[in-house]
């Protein structure tokens, strides 16, 4: 922070008042000083190939958001089986009548095979679920990585001893296997075995288990950043005035660790987008007839000899996604964090 | 090394106890009763009390862990089944089958996949990493991080069949992947069988390796011993080969060493993908079939790869950098 310069028509014995004005008025117009945050969002607007996928994960997350009323307007539904009415849709092997998937102008992205449901709404639909589950399994997730993390980092000793090997046999677990393993353990909590599984448990059940196993590598690594900002002179003096824990943890340290906090959150979300979609493909995680990515993978691969087509809309869009959102997670990083080597 | 071996190889026990332990827990205490399932509709409570004997789950579950971990060691008589030797990790609840047995079955085409696809993603990833490292910022050096970017992006459920689609089913190239033949029933069954889902996994995983060896040795790069050893007369290629390469691998054998512990506990989806009858999807349809005793071994056995791969790249560790110390 440079000290504001005076300007010539201000009286000598100027007041904390006029000072007080002078820095606000002044300090924009300097155009010296600049927060962090400030500096990083100037980094990542020169950074063209971020801010392409920034403008990229931004328009999914619209669609997304917009999905119902984008099919409004479209006219159509992911749940209807057009072809149950109109015959004429599918031919005799029940693939879309038409060239590419069935595409035309009334279905745009054509029709599913077999049931014959539209594939634009469906994909809308799919892309809003399965962000809608990614983004709350990171938001849960990097919560409890931060609030374990800081806690261990912070209180130390036997705290830190036993999180950090819940965090070694945690990571020790093969990831996969456990998500499969679990979800039906999660249902059993929930409902009875003969019962039906209502989508909403089955987007919980998701949420849960994606977060349990999830927490332990961004705890492991704030933990280890809290060791080292805790014997700082600024916590030091920060205790030793007599703060309480909770401010410490809360004004003192947390700021520190936003970035790496940032930066861990968006590697994350690409990831949970592809287990989330990979435990639909199984089976095990979100199922027919509940619109998600890994759903229409699962239905493309039971006809994709025949019918490419209907795969290559969920397949293509979730690359597109990944890759922009992995590309936007490296600028973020350059952004945030410009000393660090990739 | 001894001593190291010795206080890791404990440690990894512990780890595995722990897994078991919160696994049986877990799986035991969901409300499904896998004797109620085998018992079907005309259900006597004679007849569950016999079959719960015969499963060996007539006792409360800390009874029933030590029962099943004393069977993993020292063998174990079922009512049921009779006799059990060790290693005994139980009786299948879905068709009787003792799991030891079926894992063992299952194990061949889940190693085969395994380092089929790892030497190609170890020589590809690594080799296109260093090229790009050697040409810092040329036309070679962008396509590979360009190419490796887009690989991390890739899913195999995705690829998997889009790679199916064209070279198996519209140019014919390759065969259909299937496990039928083992390595050393017939070679050239097991290989042409195989080749796709290896270069499908390969594709997804050179993409890290090529990443992480060409930051690790532009890292290198840029160390003073580097400059010494350049200044003191060394060709620019044999400090690449001879000494640079040394620093970089660290990194690059803990990652090789994670993902093929990974791999070997069942690459779930790849073996989906491609209908491969491997551990992983064994693991599947227990799942499906809620069949505790087999999840229980599929489970321990991916874990105790993952272990076992973090021992060993703690020892190669020491080997390429004598900086570190064991023990």
């Amino acid at each position: 922070m440079t000290p504001p310069t005076p300007s010539a028509a201000a009286p000598l014995e100027a007041t904390d008042e006029s000072v007080e004005k002078s820095i606000t008025s002044d300090a924009p117009k300097a155009n010296e000083s600049r927060s962090p945050g400030q500096l990083a969002w100037r980094r990542f607007k020169r950074d063209r190939t971020g801010v392409i996928s920034a403008c990229i994960v931004i328009f999914f997350f619209v669609i997304a958001l917009a999905a119902p009323l984008i099919a409004k307007l479209y006219g159509k539904d992911p749940y209807t089986t057009y072809a149950s009415k109109r015959p004429e849709l599918l031919n005799m092997f029940a693939y879309p009548a038409g060239p590419n998937g069935g595409m035309s102008s009334e279905f745009w992205f054509g029709i599913e095979p077999q049931l014959g449901r539209d594939v634009f709404t469906f994909l809308l639909y799919a892309i809003r679920t399965s962000l809608g589950l990614a983004v709350a399994a990171t938001l849960l997730t990097t919560i409890l990585g931060v609030v374990i993390g800081v806690t261990a980092g912070y209180l130390g000793g036997k705290t830190d001893y036993l999180v950090g090997r819940v965090i070694d046999i945690l990571l020790s677990f093969p990831s996969t296997l456990f998500f499969i393993a679990f979800m039906p353990v999660v249902y059993g909590l929930f409902i009875a075995p003969d019962e039906n599984i209502p989508t909403w448990l089955r987007a919980t059940a998701l949420i849960i288990v994606l977060s349990t196993f999830g927490w332990a590598s961004i705890a492991r690594l704030l933990r280890g950043q809290v060791l080292g900002l805790r014997e700082r002179e600024f916590v030091e003096a920060a205790r030793v005035t007599g703060a309480s824990p909770g401010r410490i943890v809360f004004k003192e340290l947390l700021p520190n660790l936003w970035t790496p906090i940032i930066i861990q959150s968006t590697l994350m979300l690409p990831h949970f987008v592809t287990a989330e979609a990979g435990l639909a493909f199984l089976g095990v995680g979100m199922i027919d007839p509940t619109p998600d990515w890994g759903v229409m993978i699962q239905r493309g691969a039971q006809f994709y000899t025949e019918d490419l087509t209907f795969m290559l809309f969920p397949g293509l869009s979730m690359v597109i996604f990944v890759l922009a959102f992995n590309l936007l997670g490296d600028s973020v990083r350059d952004a945030l964090d410009p000393k660090s080597k990739r | 090394m001894f001593r190291f071996l010795v206080r890791r190889v404990i440690g990894a026990m512990v780890i595995l106890l722990i897994i078991s332990a919160i696994t049986f827990w877990l799986f035991y205490a969901v409300p499904r009763d896998p004797a109620m399932m085998s018992c079907g509709k005309n259900c006597t409570p004679e007849n569950l009390a016999q079959i719960r004997k015969n499963l060996g789950i007539d006792h409360s579950i800390p009874v029933q862990y030590w029962e099943w971990l004393k069977g993993v060691f020292v063998g174990r008589d079922y009512t049921g089944f009779g006799r059990c030797d060790a290693p005994c990790f139980g009786y299948s609840f879905a068709n009787n089958v003792p799991v030891f047995d079926t894992i063992m079955d299952r194990l061949p085409t889940t190693l085969s996949l395994a380092f089929g696809a790892a030497a190609i993603f170890l020589v590809f990833g690594v080799g296109a990493g260093m090229l790009a490292a050697l040409k810092q910022g040329q036309f070679l050096d962008k396509f590979a991080s360009s190419a490796s970017l887009l690989g991390s992006s890739l899913q195999i459920y995705f690829v998997g069949y889009l790679a199916m689609f064209i070279f198996v089913a519209k140019l014919g190239w390759l065969d259909q992947p299937q496990d039928n033949k083992t390595l050393l029933e017939d070679p050239s069954s097991w290989f042409s069988g195989l080749l796709l889902p290896w270069l499908v996994l390969a594709i997804i995983f050179t993409a890290n390796y090529t990443r992480m060896t060409r930051s690790q040795m532009v890292e290198q790069l840029s160390e003073d011993y580097v400059r010494t050893a350049r200044a003191k007369g060394l060709s620019r290629s044999n400090v690449f080969f001879r000494f640079a390469w040394r620093g970089a691998m660290g990194p690059i054998v803990t990652l090789f060493g994670i993902d093929l512990g990974t791999l070997i506990g069942g690459a779930i989806i790849t073996e989906s993908t491609f209908s491969l009858h491997g551990v992983g999807r064994l693991a599947v349809a227990s799942v499906d079939q809620s069949d505790l005793p087999m999840l229980l071994g599929v489970t321990l056995l991916a874990a105790g790869a993952i272990v076992f791969f973090n021992i060993i790249v703690d020892a190669v560790y020491a080997l390429i950098d004598p900086r570190i110390r064991l023990a």
